[in-house]
């Protein structure tokens, strides 16, 4: 499990999408930093984690999208899947893997963070909490990728896939304003990502958040598991 | 060692394979032929556990590899067609993390240096594999299926694509690979499983036609002999002549090859060749070619597919296990 672990850690900086995911990442997380902190003039870093969202959704299918789509396109799937591992060990050193990757671009924050302090008083309380927060958002995004990238051979289709999906989940809190109806908005109330994702934001976590977003990931990374398992039957 | 039992495996609604069943004892050396499409590569992902069967069996050394997936997979060394090799890494970073995927218990370095001794990919362990060339990749390829040593080998079409010098050296090495290994192998020219295999089986459109020891297979099965001569005479003579010869079967005319000369090819039960030179010997007319003409696959394929008592349906071969 190390060993897929490991090199699919390794595989994105073989390429340029590690370095092109990180940079994108930092150079946002940077400009809200300033527009939202320091050009404002607060020590509260809440802003900055609210705009991230989108950013959040727009990069998560950049680094999942290789995942499985290439492993079958150049059929190393075959390597993969007659070593003595089993598919739930290669869907989760996958997912590892990706989280890592995204673990990385959260150290921007941390450099924020530090700057407040030099600055005045940084509450970092609410920064190390807002980190948790987006990690678990983060894990969601990666498993529901990671399924999306197990249905093509296409890394391509896979990204637009994941892209318009992440854009829905936005929408539903869209859906649950304009639309006015009760029951339909206490369901998108309760699966809305961006709700739940802005407790976080603000500083709030609470066990019930907490738990949507592992139960998304949870189930997301067995029905990959699934897509792998079954097509050893097709 | 190995023993695969009544596979049958669909494609949506395309039988892939039907009834397929064989044995292999440890140490032997398993030549599957078939024309493309046949079923080969289907019945080696099965074996692997790459793919499942719709139905039927696979053990390896006495382990099921449904049953016991991980277990069975420790003992299998895979090439499958295209070899899954990771273009972005370089081939020592690859064998490593091969390494450490099947989870080996050997000292690392010392086992890679050795199998890229055999393989002959030391000179290139530096180089990135997307740089390298078709005959490399195919013996990188070759080296991811010897780590950890298992004691089964199934190579896929190992030699496809590769120079003839390649080739040689290739069958050379799985011919020493077959003294501590079980392989079974694929192909689909019948020339190289006779020079490497012990046993043949020959499949078509996903059935087994033919199970058979490679001696008794050119013996019986592909027994119809070819030569192609070209002979100093005029033609009624000369056919009528070569018609005399005991073991001739038939007598086929091709053309003035130069000028009073005539080709023919004749197929015989056996080989001819001595009692053609001597009864033309005692003729006027002078052998200026003789040279045999090769079966191809589909040839021997036709021969057994028509010499009906050489048929062993997969149904006979069940009984056998």
């Amino acid at each position: 499990m190390s060993a897929i672990y490991k090199r699919e850690f390794m595989s994105y900086f073989t390429s340029p999408v590690g370095y092109a995911v990180l940079a994108a990442f930092m150079f946002f997380s940077g400009i809200f930093f300033y527009y939202q902190c320091l050009y404002t003039g607060t020590t509260s870093m809440s802003g900055v984690f609210q705009s991230m969202f989108l950013i959040v959704m727009f990069i998560i299918p950049l680094i999942t999208m290789r995942s499985f789509a290439d492993d079958r396109k150049n059929k190393t799937d075959q390597a993969l899947l007659t070593a003595p591992v089993g598919i739930p060990s290669i869907v989760i050193s996958k997912f590892l893997s990706a989280l890592s990757i995204f673990a990385l671009c959260l150290c921007s924050f941390l450099i924020e963070g530090v700057a407040l302090t030099i600055l005045a008083k940084a509450d970092w309380s609410v920064i190390i909490g807002n980190i948790f927060g987006m990690i678990i958002l983060a894990a969601s995004f990666i498993s529901i990728g990671l399924f999306i990238s197990s249905l093509t051979e296409s890394s391509i289709v896979a990204a637009i896939v994941s892209f318009v999906v992440n854009v829905l989940i936005s929408l539903l809190d869209t859906i649950s304003y304009t639309a006015h109806i009760d029951v339909l908005t206490k369901i998108t109330d309760a699966i809305s990502f961006q709700g739940r994702y802005g407790n976080f934001a603000l500083g709030q976590i609470s066990l019930s958040d907490v738990v949507f977003f592992v139960t998304v990931t949870c189930l997301f990374l067995f029905l990959t598991d699934r897509v792998v398992e079954r097509r050893r039957w097709a | 060692m190995i023993k695969v039992r009544n596979l049958t495996k669909y494609y949506v609604r395309n039988k892939a394979l039907d009834n397929v069943s064989f044995t292999l004892k440890e140490g032997e050396i398993l030549g599957f032929l078939g024309p493309n499409g046949a079923g080969k590569s289907t019945t080696m992902n099965i074996i692997t556990g790459y793919l499942s069967s719709d139905s039927g069996s696979v053990e390896i050394d006495g382990i099921n590899i449904l049953e016991n997936p991980t277990a069975a997979k420790k003992k299998i060394g895979y090439l499958p067609e295209i070899p899954p090799l990771y273009n972005d890494m370089t081939v020592k970073s690859y064998l490593e993390f091969i390494f450490r995927l099947k989870k080996v218990r050997k000292p690392m370095k010392e086992h890679i240096n050795s199998i890229c001794e055999q393989v002959r990919i030391s000179d290139v362990k530096e180089k990135i594999i997307k740089n390298l060339s078709k005959g490399y990749r195919q013996r990188v390829g070759l080296a991811q299926a010897l780590i950890g040593d298992p004691p089964v080998l199934i190579l896929d079409e190992p030699t496809v694509g590769l120079d003839p010098q390649q080739i040689i050296e290739i069958r050379r090495l799985i011919r020493e690979l077959g003294k501590k290994h079980t392989i079974i192998l694929s192909s689909h020219l019948l020339s190289e499983v006779q020079a490497v295999c012990d046993k043949i089986l020959i499949i078509n459109n996903g059935r087994i036609v033919a199970d058979e020891l490679t001696s008794s297979l050119t013996g019986t099965g592909a027994s119809t002999e070819k030569l192609r001569l070209i002979i100093e005479g005029r033609k009624p003579q000369v056919q009528s002549a070569l018609q005399k010869v005991d073991g001739v079967t038939n007598v086929t005319y091709l053309g003035e090859a130069e000028k009073g000369c005539c080709e023919f090819t004749v197929d015989s039960r056996r080989d001819v060749r001595r009692l053609i030179f001597r009864s033309l010997a005692k003729t006027d007319f002078n052998i200026l070619q003789m040279t045999p003409v090769e079966l191809s696959l589909e040839d021997t394929y036709l021969n057994i597919i028509t010499g009906k008592s050489d048929i062993k349906e997969a149904d006979a071969d069940v009984s056998n296990i």
